[in-house]
C-alpha cells in the first residue's frame, strides 16, 4: 500500500529544467501564461474540512492560492498546516512566512516541513505589527525581516544549509516569493527595494492591493529600466471594496494602501455599491493586464471570496484557460 | 531624542564625514587598545558609544551598526526592527504604522542615505542582526576586524 500523500493528488510532478519548485504555479508563470492566484482567508476552526470549503470556491479560477499567515497580526489556523492540506489533495498553495511570530530557528523548520509537505511556493514577509492584531499584548519577534527571510530560504535551497552552516541532507525546493507596495513612501526606492528583494532571492512578486494604475504603471515602467522585470515575475494585487464607507475605513486604517478619491467617488454614486466594487476590480485586472511585464494578478477578496470566480471570469484574463482544480482531471487520469 | 535623531538624519552628510575620519584614528589606536586588552575596554567604550550613539541616533546598541548604509536612521528604531526597510504598511504620509506618530525610519533612512558620499549603501541587503552581539560596542568590533583583515591581507 502505498503512504497517503504518495496516492494524493499532491503527488509531485517532475522538476523541470531550469525551475526552482515542482509547483504548478512556477510552470504556468515560466509558461507565459498570465497567471491568477487569490488569497485563502484561513478558519478560526480546527477543521480540514473549513480549508477545503474555502479553497473550493476558487476552482478552475486561480492557478495558487496564499495561505495567510497571522494576517493583520490576527490568530487562525496557521499557514502550514493550510498547505499541508491543500497540498494533499493537489492544490498549488503558496506558504506566507511572517517574521512577526517565529523566530529563525522555527522558521527553518517550518520551510523544511512544508517543503516535505509538498509545498512549493513561499511568500516571504516582515508581517503586520502586533499592535494591529487581536493579541496587541504579544510579543513581536521580528528576528529576521522580509529580506533576510527570502536569503534564508535561498541559502537553505541552493547551498543545503542552515542558515548556522549546517548542512541540509535534501534541499527544499521552493519557488521563492515576496510582496512589495508601489503605492507606499518612499515610492521612489520602491523599485530599487525590489531590486534588493531579487538580489535576496525573490522569483516572484505579489503586490498590496493597487487601486492607482499610474502608480503600478511608473512602478513598472521603473523596474524595467532597472531590468528587474527578466529577473523577477510582478503580480499586482487586487480586490474589490465593498462599499465607499469601507473604501474609506481601509484608506485610513490600513495603512500603505492608497485609494485615489474616483474610485471612492464611484462607489459613493453607484446603485448597487458591492457591485461596482466588483466592477471597478474586473476594469483594473483588465488595466493591470496591458501594462508591460506584469506576469498575473493575485486577488484578495476579504469576505467576498465567492465573487473571485465571477470577478476572473468578467476580467477574461485567463483567456479560455482553466487552472487545474482537484477533480478537473479525473477523466484523462483514469484514461 | 526623537528631534535629534531626526537632524542626524538631515545632517547625515556631515556626520559621515564626522565618522570617517574618527575611524582611522580608532584603526590607529590599535596598539594601544591591544595593549590596554580590547576585553578591558569594552565596558568604557561601550558606555561612552552608547552615550553618543544613544544621544544622536536613538541608538539600541545591536552590535552591528548600520547607520553608514541607512543614511543615520537607526534601523533598530523601527518597531518591527526592520533591517531591509521600509515595509510595505508605511503611511501615506511617511509615517510608521505601528508608531503614527513618528517617521518611518526606513523614510527617513532613504532621505538621510542619499546624501551621502556612499549613496548607494542602502542597496545592499543587510543580513540579520546577531543577537550575541547585542549590547556590545560596535567601535571596538569595526577595529577588531579591520586590523584582522588587514593583517590577513598583508599575510597572504
Amino acid at each position: 500500500m502505498m503512504a497517503p500523500f504518495e496516492q494524493s493528488a499532491g503527488s509531485p510532478m517532475p522538476q523541470l529544467e531550469g525551475h526552482s519548485s515542482t509547483g504548478r504555479l512556477e510552470r504556468v508563470l515560466r509558461a507565459g501564461h498570465f497567471v491568477v492566484t487569490a488569497e485563502l482567508a484561513p478558519p478560526d476552526s480546527a477543521l480540514a474540512q473549513d480549508v477545503y470549503e474555502r479553497a473550493r470556491m476558487f476552482d478552475g479560477y486561480v492557478d495558487g492560492m496564499n495561505a495567510t499567515d497571522g494576517s493583520g497580526a490576527h490568530c487562525h489556523m496557521s499557514s502550514v498546516a493550510m498547505c499541508a492540506l491543500l497540498t494533499n489533495v493537489g492544490y498549488s498553495p503558496v506558504l506566507q512566512i511572517s517574521c512577526r511570530d517565529k523566530n529563525r530557528i522555527a522558521i527553518q523548520g517550518d520551510v523544511l516541513g512544508a517543503a516535505a509537505m509538498g509545498v512549493s511556493n513561499i511568500l516571504c514577509l516582515s508581517g503586520d505589527g502586533v499592535q494591529v492584531g487581536d493579541h496587541p499584548e504579544a510579543k513581536p519577534v521580528f528576528d529576521l525581516d522580509s529580506m533576510s527571510l527570502l536569503e534564508t530560504i535561498r541559502i537553505m535551497r541552493d547551498e543545503s544549509r542552515f542558515l548556522s552552516g549546517r548542512p541540509i541532507t535534501s534541499a527544499p525546493q521552493v519557488f521563492l516569493g515576496a510582496a512589495e507596495n508601489p503605492s507606499a513612501p518612499p515610492i521612489d526606492f520602491r523599485p530599487y527595494r525590489l531590486a534588493k528583494k531579487i538580489a535576496a532571492g525573490a522569483q516572484f512578486i505579489q503586490t498590496q492591493y493597487i487601486f492607482d494604475i499610474e502608480q503600478l504603471r511608473e512602478f513598472m515602467a521603473k523596474a524595467r529600466d532597472l531590468g528587474l522585470l527578466e529577473q523577477c515575475f510582478v503580480i499586482p494585487g487586487v480586490g474589490p471594496l465593498a462599499s465607499a464607507r469601507t473604501a474609506l475605513w481601509i484608506r485610513n486604517n490600513v495603512p500603505g494602501i492608497n485609494i485615489p478619491d474616483a474610485i471612492i467617488k464611484r462607489l459613493e454614486g453607484a446603485s448597487d455599491a458591492k457591485l461596482e466594487g466588483r466592477k471597478i476590480c474586473v476594469e483594473l485586472i483588465q488595466q493591470i493586464r496591458e501594462i508591460e511585464g506584469v506576469s498575473g494578478v493575485h486577488v484578495m477578496a476579504y469576505r467576498q471570496e465567492a465573487a473571485v470566480g465571477e470577478i476572473i471570469q468578467q476580467s477574461g484574463v485567463l483567456a479560455g484557460r482553466v487552472p487545474w482544480y482537484p477533480g478537473c482531471d479525473v477523466q484523462s487520469s483514469h484514461a | 531624542m526623537y528631534k535629534i535623531r531626526q537632524w542626524s538624519v538631515t545632517h547625515s552628510r556631515k556626520l559621515d564625514m564626522v565618522y570617517r575620519s574618527f575611524e582611522p584614528l580608532l584603526l590607529r589606536l590599535h596598539p594601544l587598545f591591544k595593549m590596554l586588552g580590547y576585553g578591558r575596554l569594552e565596558k568604557p567604550v561601550r558606555v561612552m558609544e552608547k552615550a553618543i550613539k544613544g544621544f544622536m541616533f536613538d541608538c539600541q546598541m545591536c552590535g552591528k551598526c548600520a547607520l553608514g548604509s541607512t543614511g543615520m536612521s537607526c534601523p533598530m528604531n523601527c518597531p518591527k526592527s526592520i533591517r531591509n526597510g521600509p515595509c510595505g504598511g508605511v503611511r501615506l504620509d511617511g509615517n510608521c504604522e505601528v508608531k503614527p506618530e513618528m517617521r518611518c525610519v526606513w523614510v527617513e533612512a532613504w532621505r538621510g542615505s542619499q546624501q551621502m558620499r556612499d549613496s548607494q549603501a542602502i542597496h545592499q541587503v543587510q543580513i540579520p542582526v546577531n543577537n550575541l552581539l547585542k549590547g556590545s560596542s560596535s567601535w571596538l568590533r569595526v577595529v577588531r576586524e579591520e586590523k584582522a583583515t588587514r593583517e590577513s591581507e598583508v599575510g597572504r
